[in-house]
């Protein structure tokens, strides 16, 4: 945890009763141990979601179980599974709605890159509309991948500063109003 | 030729352009003017009675046709009560991409012809609400179009897709 020398001296000066740690390390311990995640499924991936989050594979080992039906109550968006044009306005509502801090889990080689559809329909990966913490490519993608995806997004959570936050609206203005 | 084919033909005479078939499937390609009359004889003639209209679309022939021929739409009936099939085509043209709606004939023709209108560009004339079905409005162009770029991004969307 990066402790300094003054530090560990100050911490055999008080003994075992006290333990010094900086604000922003035991939050982030905190909240990378409890992802309320909020899945966002589409299509095929959502199959594979399930494999996941249920008994067999099991996100809950990570502190990542429990999904929200409010994207309001969430703090880890899931996209999973193709996103259309007509889709990309209701997402960047959904990720809009969120309280921050909010990250965003790209599962899934559509989300990424929009995969193998490369036509007139298909967002050619979700960080055109929004930023994106970590992505999962495959077709769909093994859980282990998806587990390392999250523990990746674990270590990126954890060593974050709060000087981070708030990041603010999607980048996208859809020109469209609806 | 099949039994169809021959009671088309000796019923509408000109106005069979062609006719084909194949392993059992009978198909006739009339004459766009007379297309509601076609039709609607052949749901309501006793030997046809051509009750149920499966699907209705188009396909579009750009650079193997003459452009007044570019378009076809293709309508697939099956009759109930006679338990038999044909296919009945009509050609469009590219410069005047427009033929009779068959709402008022088959009511279950209007979302197929709002589907080909969204994804070929093909006016049904008469029909109740001609708008697109599946994308959206401010959509550009037609996508199933031959000549629809594969490259070109939607308005929807911000510039960098």
């Amino acid at each position: 945890m990066g402790v300094t020398r003054e530090e560990r001296n100050i911490e055999a000066a008080l003994g075992d009763s006290v333990i010094l740690t900086q604000v922003d390390k035991v939050i982030g311990w905190g909240r990378k141990y409890s992802f309320f995640l909020y899945p966002f499924i589409t299509a095929c991936c959502g199959m594979e979601f399930m494999s996941v989050a249920g008994p067999r594979y099991d996100l809950d080992r990570f502190g990542a179980a429990l999904p929200r039906f409010s994207p309001r109550q969430a703090d880890l968006l899931f996209v999973v599974g193709t996103i259309s044009h007509k889709q990309a306005p209701i997402l960047n509502k959904v990720y809009n709605q969120m309280a921050e801090p909010k990250w965003v889990f790209a599962f899934g080689a559509c989300v990424c890159s929009g995969g193998m559809y490369n036509n007139y329909s298909t967002v050619q990966g979700i960080d055109t509309i929004l930023p994106v913490d970590v992505y999962v490519p495959g077709c769909p993608p093994r859980p282990e991948m998806v587990f390392d995806g999250l523990l990746k997004l674990q270590e990126l959570v954890a060593n974050e500063r709060s000087s981070k936050w708030p990041r603010g609206k999607s980048q996208y203005e859809p020109r469209v109003k609806r | 030729m099949g039994r169809l084919i021959d009671l088309c033909k000796r019923k509408l005479g000109d106005t069979v352009l062609s006719a084909h078939e194949q392993h059992g499937d009978e198909t006739v390609v009339i004459r766009k003017d007379a297309l509601l009359t076609v039709l609607r004889w052949l749901r309501d003639d006793d030997a046809m009675k051509f009750d149920f209209m499966m699907d209705l679309t188009a396909v579009d022939y750009l650079g193997t046709r003459a452009r007044s021929e570019r378009f076809e739409v293709v309508y697939h009936l099956f009759s109930l009560k006679n338990n038999h099939r044909l296919r009945v085509k009509t050609l469009v043209a590219d410069d005047d991409p427009v033929t009779e709606s068959v709402v008022t004939v088959w009511v279950a023709a209007n979302w197929f012809e709002r589907e080909v209108w969204d994804m070929y560009g093909i006016i049904f004339k008469g029909h109740p609400n001609m708008k697109r079905i599946l994308l959206y409005e401010e959509f550009e162009g037609h996508p199933l179009r031959k000549d629809y770029n594969i490259r070109k991004r939607q308005p929807l969307i911000g510039p960098e897709n």
